[in-house]
């Protein structure tokens, strides 16, 4: 490639400017359309009369009312009650689903036993039909959990967590199955003439090695559940539990037009946590992407 | 290594984690019998039998050392087999019930609520006569009623709500007129006969004493016994109306107890309807009118934002993916945004945006050629905007799927073609495209399962609207198949169908299950798991 570029004619050289001069032309009018809602409604939030109808590019009177409001803890819009929420769902969801897939991984990388490959064949197409699809059973279900245990019933967050915790398995473990396929089996056989047992060389050898995709697991199981609405909006009762996408749905739903500056400010603090991380961590997430995963 | 080789297999292990292992099963166990003894006695026999598996897998796996790879996945799978497995599982058993609003019930719920239930009491023609007197008692901040009863031979009773009757001799009695009257009965007073005409709504609409024997104010000056209105006879295996001598019989068709006018008692109960469902799914003419629009939209909704998100992903992907392009990751980082949101939040944006009368779009659009779209209110727009907004959700993650994988392909192919003669559309068309659809076809078939079931962008842009006029059932022109099976559970105008929505549900999963399979030979995945078996 580089020794051709080198016996380019001035012609050629021309013609490369102008390609790359269209590249770059390009590219602005992809990122326009990339960013053009995003600085819309970044506009949108500073304008303190917040209604739809008035708004323009830049605002008269730009202020951060709208963000005042949201975080002083206006009564009909916990919005940091949300946040919370949100956070500690996901955090906890994205802890227990790193833990219990990873051990599944461990045993399904590891371990050799008779009907290993349908098992890995069931844990995958389980999960093929989307939570969406099994709404009315989930519901039922957790109603009737809820008569024993309220804790695990509708509108708490322990009965959302087991729902989300029912569907972790399917893609995550062939993710990290592949990853720890990659990681020598000599490892283990040597800390097991040592004495090692299964756990401690789980835990203190293959656990620290894999921890690329631990990350890629836990934050793309973060993401979707910071991201979910249906299950959050079906499963939760109370506006106290609310995630925070529940919580801007019905926080718009409700005279959508006239809180639109507030929607926009609240909308914007909520996807900001979600999109640093991305962008830090572009390259990790990329790659655990290509191997299949599709956001959900 | 012979040690540790029966360390893992050994029955025993060492004694403190046998001990450790043996009491978590006990708890795990105990709690379980005590879960599966209150479903079972409630009548949710589907759960508990679940449950019980469950219960008994998770016994089986940490008692048999042979197990022991197994236990390692117990949390996992199990979570998968009650919150996964199950839902599945019941949705298909739904599917050929009659299950819907009306019919939400087992028959054996139905007996009991009809039969006890607390509006189905009568007071008999023939039933004891009793002259009464009410009390009023103001304890704790709350008014509480009661009644002093006397029936023909003399005997009075003081009735409390709910509690049963007390002979007046075991009355709290503390005060009585010249007539022998209570005035006051513990805390309650007698309240004054010029205000019980005032009060008689009041009181005749209370009930006293305990269900099923309870007392009822008929005029100002009786009250009645009431008894139960409903008994169930098992050998008729019907429902006798003892007010109105009407026998309602159960009927394994309708789901309804029926009498011979073909009046029910409601509610109905669940029964199995066989392939029922699913006949209205394909046959039924009020259905599959807006059913057969559903499901076209879905398909055509799917492959087209595939198709549009990945032209414009790999398009911006051979752009920008130039070794002399400076600034390649910032461009990078600008472009995915779109992606990194979440989809709640940028769906309802765009919504903003593209809102009709207030929008910017149209705002700007009316301004500079004086029309714009309907892109909430026209069908054919709404569907536009709808691929629009997909199309800027969506392209970002193609576009890394793209930059990835044609960075995988080797680039002496490009010069073998280039030294051929062949020119940059041909190198595209006949090389590029062909290598990058092998490694980004399973990625498009689950884009396009993902999009099949993409509940969020439908219904937070405009709920599935505008509504099909004419629908018996109802559905909106952008409504793709889960959206509109959601409606039909959650926001049925005439009550919820879930047995229908089920039965669509299931022939989603036939289609879901047709595409993974697919998938599955694209992907070398059976291979994998062949190589390491």
């Amino acid at each position: 490639m580089s020794d051709l570029t080198v016996s380019r004619s001035p012609s050629m050289k021309r013609q490369a400017r102008t390609s790359m001069l269209l590249r770059y032309l390009l590219a602005v009018l992809a990122i326009a359309f990339a960013l053009f809602p995003v600085i819309w409604v970044f506009s949108a939030s500073l304008d303190p009369v917040g209604g739809l109808s008035s708004q323009r590019l830049i605002p008269t009177n730009a202020s951060l009312e709208n963000y005042r409001m949201l975080l002083s803890g206006d009564e009909r819009f916990p919005f940091l009650r949300w946040l919370w929420n949100s956070f500690y769902l996901a955090t906890l969801n994205s802890v227990l689903a790193v833990l219990i897939t990873s051990l599944s991984a461990y045993a399904f990388s590891r371990f050799r036993f008779r009907g290993r490959r349908n098992l890995l064949m069931t844990v995958f197409l389980v999960q093929v039909f989307p939570n969406i699809l099994m709404m009315v059973a989930l519901f039922l279900l957790l109603t009737q959990i809820g008569n024993y245990i309220p804790q695990l019933g509708i509108g708490s967050h322990g009965g959302l967590i087991l729902v989300y915790l029912g569907g972790v398995m399917g893609i995550n473990v062939w993710l990290m199955k592949g990853f720890f396929d990659s990681v020598p089996r000599d490892i283990d056989e040597s800390a097991m003439v040592d004495g090692a047992t299964h756990w401690q060389i789980f835990w203190m050898l293959i656990f620290p090695l894999v921890r690329p995709i631990v990350i890629v697991v836990g934050i793309l199981t973060f993401i979707g559940t910071y991201g979910d609405y249906l299950l959050a909006r079906v499963l939760l009762t109370d506006p106290e539990q609310y995630t925070l996408m529940v919580g801007l749905w019905f926080f718009i739903a409700e005279q959508y037009s006239d809180n639109w500056g507030a929607f926009a400010a609240g909308g914007l603090m909520a996807a900001l946590p979600v999109v640093i991380i991305y962008l830090l961590l572009q390259d990790q997430i990329v790659g655990g992407l290509t191997q299949g995963a599709v956001k959900g | 290594m012979e040690a540790n080789v029966r360390r893992d297999s050994g029955i025993l292990g060492s004694v403190p984690t046998l001990i450790l292992r043996l009491f978590a099963l006990a708890v795990i166990d105990a709690f379980g019998i005590w879960l599966l003894y209150n479903m079972w006695s409630d009548g949710f026999y589907p759960l508990a039998i679940m449950l019980a598996l469950v219960t008994l897998g998770l016994n089986v796996v940490f008692l048999y050392p042979r197990f022991y790879p197994i236990r390692w996945m117990a949390p996992g799978l199990a979570l998968m087999a009650l919150m996964a497995l199950y839902p599945v599982l019941f949705t298909v058993y739904t599917a050929f019930t009659n299950y819907s609003t009306g019919h939400r019930l087992q028959k054996q719920q139905v007996i009991e609520t009809t039969v006890e239930g607390p509006r189905n009491y009568y007071t008999p023609e023939d039933g004891i006569n009793y002259t009464w007197e009410a009390f009023r008692s103001t304890e704790g901040g709350e008014t509480t009623y009661s009644l002093w009863i006397t029936d023909p031979e003399g005997n009075s009773f003081f009735a409390l709500p709910d509690e049963p009757l007390i002979p007046a001799g075991e009355a709290d009695i503390s005060a009585r007129d010249e007539e022998g009257v209570p005035t006051t009965i513990g805390s309650f007073r007698r309240i004054p006969s010029g205000q019980k005409l005032q009060l008689l709504d009041v009181i005749s609409a209370r009930e006293f004493g305990e269900p099923p024997a309870t007392i009822q104010v008929t005029s100002f000056r009786e009250a009645k016994a009431t008894i139960q209105r409903f008994v169930y006879d098992a050998e008729l295996d019907a429902l006798i109306d003892r007010q109105t001598d009407t026998i309602y019989y159960a009927s394994e068709e309708e789901g309804f107890f029926l009498d011979e006018d073909g009046e029910t008692i409601f509610p109905g109960y669940q029964i199995v309807v066989g392939l029922e469902n699913f006949r209205r799914f394909f046959s039924g003419p009020a259905i599959s009118g807006p059913l057969l629009r559903v499901f076209v939209w879905t398909f055509v909704f799917s492959a087209s934002t595939v198709a549009l998100t990945f032209a414009l992903g790999l398009f911006v992907a051979l752009v920008f993916d130039h070794p002399d392009m400076a600034g390649r990751k910032l461009i990078r980082s600008l472009l995915i945004i779109p992606y990194t949101l979440p989809s709640v939040i940028s769906v309802l944006i765009w919504r903003g945006l593209l809102n009709e009368r207030l929008g910017v779009v149209n705002r700007t659009l009316e301004d500079l050629i004086g029309w714009a779209p309907a892109w909430l209110s026209d069908p054919t727009w709404a569907k536009i905007a709808i691929l629009l907004i997909n199309l800027w959700l969506g392209y970002p993650y193609m576009m890394l799927i793209c930059s990835g994988a044609l960075q995988a392909i080797p680039t002496d192919i490009y010069e073998a073609a280039r030294v051929d003669g062949a020119n940059a559309w041909q190198r595209f068309y006949n090389v590029t495209l062909p290598l990058l659809l092998v490694s980004v076809g399973p990625i498009l078939i689950s884009s396009f399962t993902f999009n099949f079931n993409n509940f969020n962008v439908i219904y937070l842009y405009n709920r599935g609207r505008p509504p099909i006029v004419g629908a018996e059932t109802p559905a909106g022109h952008t409504d793709i198949l889960v959206t509109y099976t959601f409606r039909l559970a959650f926001e049925g105008g005439q009550g919820s169908d879930f047995g229908l929505a089920a039965a669509i549900t299931v022939v989603i999963f036939a289609i879901l299950l047709v595409l993974t399979l697919i998938n599955f030979r694209f992907t070398r995945v059976w291979e994998e798991i062949g190589e390491n078996v």
